[in-house]
């Protein structure tokens, strides 16, 4: 832990406090995302993100639409490094994540909270041990194999399942969930980190439309109330339109949209999408 | 034939729901045609069968009844395979759990799962009363050789099933707990062990049943427990205190059955 702060000290001197892991309050939004010419490619020569540059805001919901395989889920993987990009830069806090291994790179993905598509929950833990795998970045192996969670951590759990409307289920199974209070939970688990950005990939795809607007206002209002920026990966667009404060539209591995959803035209979705009749229905 | 008439393209083969498998075929006649000459080799005759049959009678007639005076001598062998059983099941178990998880080609590389894959099938590769004159013949006779031999199996059979529980979890909710920063220890605790603890507490109470039966026979050949009990019996020709050597291993044996049904049904 000690050598990772020194690190950072040597990186970015004043940013040192911040990756101590020592919590006072949610943290301020201070999640200045920078991408710069990142590029991925899962096979030599076919690459599935081509040279992506762009600036996220310190604040605010930021969608990125586009169709299935258009390297949406990658560009977010890269982020938090579940995905290992070809090259470029990802500048969080002015700290560059490409560059980062073992301690330091776990020390930056604590700081990056991630909703998945499928909610990820582990299926066989109580909703509250999963609520607590948010802070599985912050403690030692003895604590969690013992699950002597710090008292402090176990009261942020519980206020935040109370907060998400899973008050009563805390002792539950996760797989005992419907799907919307999964996604709850995982939104939950990601907000524990206390993080400075939220990713979620698809967090609405398995979900159904009455559900998948009440997770987007939870999101944004999470996000508001903590002020940590979100990049959201959607392929509905009404819903993006609805919910994002900027909309970035991908097509075959390249930023073809970048501005607020107003602006966003019919003529955009078709360089998204493809110039297809497809009537509104957007199928990522 | 008719069918085929009756497609449009005349000539056309009749199409077959079932399509006949020689392969599979030979390979059941071969099995048949060696299995009467393994047995014209080895001397297997009915009139062979009929006279080992009246000698069963006598044998199983002087079982009877059986002799349960010395109980003293059945209850100690007893209450030293139980031993035998339940430390080298609590030894096995926990050794295996560790080398289990080296094994899983999920979650660690080559360089770790090689060796441990290796020490899984070495421990598998002989029974364990061979494991067994093995240790009496390096330490010595008694409990300390039959209990290094059941915890050498253990590990092969807990070890070998639980790499391969492990190699079929979901790897979604284990990348969910890794993208929380956790540590390794960290998300094998918290988003692999939950997915296949109740398979390992199911393997373990298997291993510890098989243990139990195994521990009767470590003794034939001096590795503690009441199979030197039993052996002894044979060779003195005691046969009415063999049936009741017998029959108090059969109650042990259900005994412990139940036991570890309800071991399994209380921690999953």
């Amino acid at each position: 832990m000690r050598a990772t702060a020194i690190d950072d000290t040597g990186a970015v001197g004043e940013k040192a406090p911040t990756a101590d892991g020592i919590r006072k309050g949610p943290r301020k939004g201070d999640g200045a995302l920078v991408v710069r010419r990142l590029s991925k490619e899962y096979q030599r020569g076919v690459p599935v993100l081509k040279d992506i540059s762009l600036d996220f805001p310190r604040r605010g919901v930021v969608a990125v639409i586009g169709p299935s395989g258009t390297g949406k889920s990658t560009l977010i993987r890269c982020i938090n490094r579940l995905v290992e990009p070809t090259s470029g830069k990802i500048m969080l806090d002015g700290r560059d994540l490409t560059k980062l291994r073992g301690s330091a790179l776990r020390a930056a993905r604590r700081e990056i909270g991630m909703i998945f598509q499928e909610y990820n929950l582990v299926e066989r833990l109580s909703v509250i041990e999963n609520l607590l795998c948010g802070r599985l970045g912050y403690l030692p192996v003895w604590r969690v194999w013992l699950r002597r969670f710090p008292e402090t951590d176990i009261a942020e759990a519980f206020s935040l399942l109370d907060r998400v409307g899973l008050g009563d289920f805390a002792t539950r199974r996760a797989d005992a969930l419907s799907g919307g209070q999964r996604q709850r939970v995982g939104i939950a688990r990601a907000v524990m980190q206390n993080p400075k950005l939220l990713l979620a990939d698809e967090p609405t795809s398995s979900l159904d439309p009455k559900t998948s607007v009440e997770i987007m206002e939870l999101m944004r209002d999470l996000a508001a109330e903590r002020d940590i920026p979100v990049i959201i990966n959607i392929h509905d667009v009404a819903l993006a339109r609805r919910f994002a404060t900027r909309i970035i539209g991908m097509s075959e591995g390249s930023v073809v949209y970048d501005g607020p959803p107003d602006e966003l035209e019919e003529t955009h979705l078709h360089q998204i999408y493809g110039a297809g009749d497809r009537e509104g229905g957007w199928i990522g | 034939m008719t069918i085929a008439d009756t497609r449009p393209a005349p000539g056309a083969l009749r199409r077959r729901a079932f399509q006949p498998n020689w392969r599979q075929r030979a390979i059941w006649l071969g099995l048949a045609a060696y299995v009467v000459y393994a047995g014209s080799l080895l001397d297997i005759t009915w009139a062979r069968f009929v006279t080992g049959l009246s000698n069963g009678s006598r044998f199983l007639g002087r079982m009877f009844p059986p002799e349960f005076t010395r109980w003293e001598i059945l209850l100690e062998g007893l209450v030293e395979s139980l031993q035998i059983a339940i430390i080298a099941s609590v030894i096995g178990i926990l050794l295996s759990l560790p080398i289990g998880l080296l094994a899983a080609r999920n979650l660690m590389p080559a360089i770790v799962t090689v060796p441990a894959r290796a020490l899984i099938a070495f421990s598998r590769s002989f029974h364990p009363i061979i494991v067994a004159i093995i240790f009496v013949k390096a330490i010595g006779f008694g409990a300390l050789a039959g209990i290094l031999a059941l915890i050498l199996a253990s590990i092969g059979f807990i070890g070998k099933l639980f790499a391969e529980a492990i190699e079929e979890i979901s790897l979604k909710q284990v990348e969910a707990v890794r993208a929380t920063g956790a540590s390794f220890f960290n998300v094998v605790i918290m988003g692999v062990l939950p997915q296949v603890l109740s398979r390992f507490i199911g393997f373990s109470t298997y291993q510890l049943d098989s243990n139990l039966r195994n521990s009767t026979m470590v003794g034939i050949v001096g590795g503690g427990g009441i199979g030197g009990t039993l052996f002894s019996a044979f060779q003195r020709f005691d046969y009415d205190f063999v049936a009741a050597i017998l029959i108090a291993i059969i109650a042990m044996i259900m005994i412990g059955e139940v036991i570890a049904g309800w071991l399994r049904k209380s921690f999953q």
